[in-house]
């Protein structure tokens, strides 16, 4: 009953996420270069997806925190919050070139693949493949989880 | 029509209280990039392939609950994208998150980590718009 409950739930939760990145435009990537176009014609409105996030995931953080078990009995799994290595600051300005170069990141590249995008066709699978490689690296590098 | 800055205020808070809901309830980080790299690498955890099925109705599902309709607007070629996901593939594996993980989850957990990771990418991902829409086109163009 549990492990339903967990299945169901998450179902719902990715749908809700999918659809805030529809809602807030996060899907459209001309909406995300005009955001990440600081010395163009630049459009913040990408900035309120993130005070909105934030201002609503935030408590949930600091429940978790202060808390042993979820809900549904599950122990919380938080990442650790100090440690900054190579893999983080290496990977993150990869991430970034990514991003940056076609407007997409994985949430609204997955949701797009739901709505038949041509793009998003090539976007998730070459986005798999990346991580494949990145994990074919030696193994002291692979510290991600 | 809603202002498009409350529509993004609206959108973030939808998406803030999926990783409340799945923090709270799952115990769960909604970090996208790391649940897709579980996922296809088969991690044990069916919630993974629940979430991401959730995720990829969202578009069917958003014009029925009166939200926008999922429309991209793609910079560049297929070429292009596919060279960004290979980037952004590997980026997220070595850097363990993307925007949803560091971003959203991380600074939402007050992750020193995540700032230095979203100060970052978001640093990379400006300068490759910059370069790409103002500085090819001037040497392209002369």
């Amino acid at each position: 009953m549990r492990e339903i409950l967990t299945i169901l739930s998450a179902g719902v939760f990715g749908l809700l996420f999918g659809l805030g990145l529809i809602t807030s435009h996060m899907t459209d990537p001309a909406v995300v270069v005009g955001f990440l176009d600081v010395a163009g014609d630049w459009d913040p409105t990408l900035a309120f997806v993130m005070i909105g996030g934030i201002a609503v995931a935030a408590p949930a953080f600091f429940i978790a925190r202060r808390g042993e078990q979820a809900l549904l009995g599950e122990a919380f799994s938080l990442p650790n919050r100090l440690r900054i290595d190579r893999p983080l600051t290496l990977g993150s300005a990869i991430f970034g070139l990514g991003w940056g170069l076609a407007g997409i990141c994985p949430g609204p590249g997955i949701t797009l693949l739901g709505s038949g995008d041509i793009g998003a066709m090539v976007f998730v699978p070459a986005t798999i493949a990346g991580m494949f490689l990145a994990r074919l690296r030696p193994p002291q590098m692979a510290t991600s989880t | 029509m809603e202002p498009e800055w409350t529509m993004a205020l609206w959108g973030g808070a939808m998406i803030g209280a999926a990783t409340a809901g799945l923090l709270l309830v799952d115990g769960r980080i909604a970090g996208i990039s790391g649940i897709l790299s579980n996922a296809v690498r088969g991690t044990p955890g069916v919630w993974r392939w629940a979430f991401l099925i959730g995720l990829l109705a969202a578009p069917q599902w958003s014009p029925m609950l009166g939200l926008p309709y999922a429309i991209a607007h793609h910079q560049g070629g297929l070429f292009q994208i596919a060279a960004a996901g290979l980037l952004v593939g590997a980026g997220t594996q070595m850097g363990s998150g993307c925007t949803s993980g560091h971003g959203v989850c991380g600074l939402s957990n007050l992750s020193l980590r995540s700032l230095a990771a979203t100060a970052i990418f978001m640093a990379t991902a400006a300068a490759t718009v910059f370069a790409v829409r103002h500085v090819l086109p001037a040497i392209v163009g002369a």
